[in-house]
């Protein structure tokens, strides 16, 4: 079995160890010629370190690597390209205001006397874009064109090197629905011609949809290769968590009461560009109702919520909270009746530099609970801190005292979480709360907002997971290019009805009527 | 997990103290080679002279003169120590004035000017209020508290252009700085407080005393006596121990490390970022004022106003000793009585050797690059030390910082270059 030719790339127990951890413990990975192999697991559970041992930017304590059976050293990124070895990483690696063409040769150019020669290369290019179904514009530039495109030449520039290993780093996380069954399709087209994709995610939907096997990592500990046929979702995930985990949010039925934010006829300024990035958007939210507000990124749901939560100066419309009027008000006046968890948790969310308890009562030292002529009672903060920390479950080295930079993501988010909920207000803006977290937090932060909800808070969720959208939402409002485009009802609805309003393909009177 | 965190945050204060004792070691022994090679390559100056310039550096506070063989002898000075706690005063405020701003995320380069604001306000007012029908202590707490909000408003200028159009405070701080230096210089200039009568100067202004205004020396001189000191250095201690209260225990200096850390997370809590940062240069601007006010209210000290094509040394020197001192207002106290140590010591070379006092400034430049290449070194060897402690503290679920950096928003926003 060992030998068998069988593998394309095999790494076998695999150990390797930072100062006081074991970032991959006995880890063996297999990935057989033509397939595709999905490899799980949560944040830390190894899998970056696994990946960069591949590509030669760690070196392993123990175990070996074999290419087609026979042992081989990778010390460094070109010995894995040289090896057949490329990536597309989640984060894409292009140069802006280059061409598509000019990107895919940067680093294999051809050149005559100094001079580049693009004729053979854009053949080339052609030719593979046709053969694996990769439709894009060779000389558009990159900035000009859609992320999914963008994809698609990250995945040319692979097949330009003539790599036979294609490791997919998260590849769906910027993608439409429609985008991700495409990448699907590639994928399959991919594996056809003899290609072999290693599928890194945590998304339980794409993996069971498209992967051959899956390896699962848990906490940098090798638990098992399945092969998608004989096993499902819950199995998957009680592997890569290490206990049952409930996928499904359960919640009843909303029981939406008096309305608590208003918005009427919002424009919201782009930071970018001249034109506004919120065109005229109205909608409510009612106590007791989850609404999200779905979309692709970039379509103007980080600028609604900065109007709203007044970190962006809105150029028209009216926002109405609890009754008053707000569009103009100060940020500290309209923290009174909203609880903001903000999308950018290192930029907004957190001073990181600060302990954790000062984060804890970053909007309300001056309360006189916290404070007495200007001095802040720090055992007031230290208690209360503490309460939260137990209550909220927020775990780090030092408790209250720990700074807040040392934390885990999922604790950062925690605290945050922690902090908002129990400031108590009427509404709660929740943008992507659980992003780039794992399972078990995830599950946790649904609960605490589906928990908020039943005690009749009003909850605005940005979000760009559509499981998240479609299972946490009692009512759905689409977002495309700065404006409504429509209101859906999660239970008559699905994911590319969905999918199709976020990439403005479909539209309702309804809700576009502030445009 | 707790007792080997606690451990290293010892470790970590304990590193800050290295690294400036290093750097002072360093610039002092610097010092020394630049001793030794003038001292080789000058014809009036000989071997022993340079042994000689070499232990005044070292021990220029201890220095009693020579002795009758033309030794130098070495013993508990007391004047010396009462001028080294006089020049600190005003070293200790101006580096307090830049520690309090790199607190709240600021760099006030603008000390200078705003000690010249300080400088300018104190002496109009002290010279300015006729003593005949003013006590003279009301009229140096009107000059003292002058000076201080002329400083004030001078730092808050930059402030002001750094809160409301995003100017970056240390060009704003230079332009300032040379604008109080041409704008004292000219103020003086039509003022009727040139010191005429002493013809054997020129260009300065009249000292405090002359309109009988001057810094109660509180017994000070009886301890140590013949040395300049007076009740201004306790003033300087007080203010340092009121910052400390005030950047570690109150709302106010919450607020204003909050948005000096992170200006976006202070804005998204609601607290008022743009107050807050015109606050802190004021704050700092009337720290450095307070310095000249206390320099030039001694009463013994006079002030040479034509400045239009220098800044007060004094102001820049505020920046190594809040460097030194890690921006802790405590630590400032100790680093502001250094840097005047030096002083002396560079007074002693001149007067008891054939070297001059540039010595010295050679030995402060060096440590200042040396404290700022510290401050690098120690932040390499803490950020290395906080990378492994996170790896070891979130082991359950973190096992690489690769793994976090794919899946998080990235780790370094929050200390955007807009800020820097």
């Amino acid at each position: 079995m060992d030998n068998a030719p069988q593998y394309v790339i095999e790494m076998l127990h695999i150990t390797k160890e930072f100062p006081g951890i074991k970032a991959n413990d006995d880890i063996t990975l297999q990935l057989k010629k033509g397939e595709i192999h999905a490899l799980l697991g949560e944040n830390g559970a190894g899998k970056s370190t696994l990946m960069s041992i591949l590509f030669g930017m760690y070196q392993p304590e123990a175990g070996e690597i074999r290419k087609e059976g026979k042992q081989v050293t990778i010390n460094n990124p070109n010995d894995a390209t040289a090896l057949g070895i490329g990536m597309v990483h989640q984060h894409f690696k292009l140069i802006e205001v280059f061409s598509v063409l000019d990107n895919i040769i940067l680093g294999a150019e051809d050149t005559k006397l100094g001079f580049l020669q693009k004729k053979e290369a854009r053949r080339k290019v052609m030719e593979l874009s046709q053969r694996y179904g990769l439709k894009i514009d060779l000389d558009a530039k990159v900035e000009d064109i859609s992320v999914g495109m963008q994809q698609r030449v990250e995945i040319l520039k692979m097949l330009y090197r003539d790599n036979e290993i294609l490791i997919f780093d998260e590849p769906t996380a910027v993608l439409t629905p429609q985008e991700i069954d495409e990448l699907m399709q590639v994928m399959k087209n991919l594996t056809a011609e003899g290609k072999s994709i290693l599928f890194i995610s945590h998304k339980l939907n794409e993996i069971m949809s498209v992967a051959d096997r899956v390896t699962v990592l848990r906490k940098g500990k090798y638990i098992g290769t399945v092969e998608t046929k004989s096993t499902d979702k819950q199995a998957l995930s009680n592997m890569m968590v290490g206990r049952p985990v409930q996928l499904e949010v359960t919640k009843t039925e909303a029981k939406p009461q008096d309305v608590v934010l208003a918005v009427e006829n919002l424009h919201v300024p782009s930071k970018l560009h001249k034109k506004d990035a919120v065109q005229g958007v109205s909608f409510q939210v009612r106590a007791g109702e989850i609404v999200c507000l779905a979309g692709i990124d970039g379509n103007g749901q980080s600028e609604l919520v900065y109007g709203l939560t007044g970190l962006e100066k809105c150029s028209q419309g009216k926002i109405t909270l609890c009754g008053e009027e707000i569009s103009h008000a100060s940020i500290h006046k309209r923290l009174k009746n909203l609880g903001h968890i903000p999308e950018d948790r290192h930029k907004h969310g957190l001073v990181l530099d600060f302990s954790l308890e000062q984060n804890l009562v970053l909007q309300r030292f001056q309360e006189p609970k916290f404070q007495k002529h200007g001095f802040i009672k720090k055992d007031a903060v230290r208690a209360y801190a503490e309460l939260l920390i137990e209550q909220y479950d927020v775990r780090s080295g030092q408790g209250p005292i720990t700074v807040a930079r040392s934390m885990s993501g999922g604790n950062q988010q925690k605290a945050i979480i922690a902090r908002e909920v129990d400031r108590d207000k009427p509404l709660i803006v929740a943008v992507q709360p659980t992003r780039g977290l794992d399972v078990g937090a995830i599950e946790y932060i649904h609960n605490q907002l589906v928990a908020e909800r039943d005690k009749g808070k009003a909850i605005l969720l940005v979000s760009l997971e559509l499981d998240e959208v479609m299972s946490l939402s009692d009512r759905i409002l689409v977002l495309y290019e700065g404006e409504i485009v429509g209101e859906l009802d999660p239970k008559k609805t699905n994911v590319q009805e969905l999918g199709l309003y976020m990439a403005g393909a479909k539209k309702t009177e309804k809700g576009g009527d502030g445009a | 997990m707790k007792s080997p965190m606690s451990l290293l945050r010892k470790k970590d204060a304990t590193q800050s103290i290295l690294a400036s004792i290093l750097s002072i070691i360093i610039g002092l022994v610097v010092g020394c080679v630049v001793v030794l090679v003038v001292g080789l390559t000058s014809d009036n100056l000989s071997l022993s002279s340079a042994w000689d310039g070499i232990r005044l550096i070292f021990a220029g506070i201890f220095s009693t003169g020579r002795d009758a063989a033309g030794q130098l002898t070495f013993g508990f000075n007391p004047t010396n120590i009462g001028n080294m706690l006089f020049r600190a005063t005003p070293l200790i405020l101006t580096g307090l004035s830049v520690a309090v701003a790199f607190k709240t995320g600021l760099f006030n380069i603008g000390a200078p000017g705003q000690y010249l604001m300080g400088t300018m306000a104190t002496l109009m007012l002290a010279l300015g209020i006729p003593s005949e029908s003013v006590p003279t202590g009301l009229i140096w707490i009107i000059a003292f508290l002058g000076g201080c909000l002329a400083g004030a408003v001078w730092g808050a200028i930059p402030g002001l252009l750094k809160a409301f159009l995003n100017i970056n405070e240390v060009l704003a701080c230079i332009m300032t700085n040379w604008l109080a230096a041409n704008l004292v210089t000219w103020m003086f200039d039509i003022s009727n407080f040139k010191n005429v009568v002493e013809n054997t100067k020129s260009g300065y202004i009249y000292k405090t005393t002359f309109n009988g205004v001057a810094t109660p020396k509180l017994g000070l001189d009886k301890l140590f006596p013949n040395s300049q000191v007076n009740m201004g250095i306790l003033i300087a201690i007080l203010i340092a121990i009121l910052m400390y209260i005030m950047m570690s225990k109150t709302t106010l200096g919450y607020q204003l490390k909050a948005c000096g850390t992170n200006r976006h997370a202070a804005r998204y809590a609601g607290v008022p970022d743009r107050r807050n940062i015109v606050l802190s240069m004021a704050i700092a601007g009337a720290l450095a004022a307070a310095g000249a006010s206390l320099y030039y209210l001694s009463g013994n000290t006079e002030f040479y106003w034509s400045t239009y094509q220098s800044l007060p040394a004094t102001g820049f020197n505020g920046i190594p000793v809040a460097l030194l001192a890690v921006n802790h207002p405590i630590g400032v106290i100790f680093t502001g009585c250094f840097m005047s140590m030096l002083d002396i010591a560079g007074v002693q070379l001149t007067n008891l050797t054939a070297y001059n006092e540039y010595i010295t400034d050679v030995i402060i430049a060096t440590i200042v690059y040396l404290s700022a290449f510290s401050l690098v070194i120690k932040m390499f060897i803490t950020g290395r030390k906080k990378r492994k402690a996170q790896k070891a503290n979130t082991a359950a679920v973190s096992t690489s910082v690769a793994e976090g950096e794919g899946l998080l928003p990235a780790p370094e926003t929050e200390k955007g270059g807009e800020e820097a």
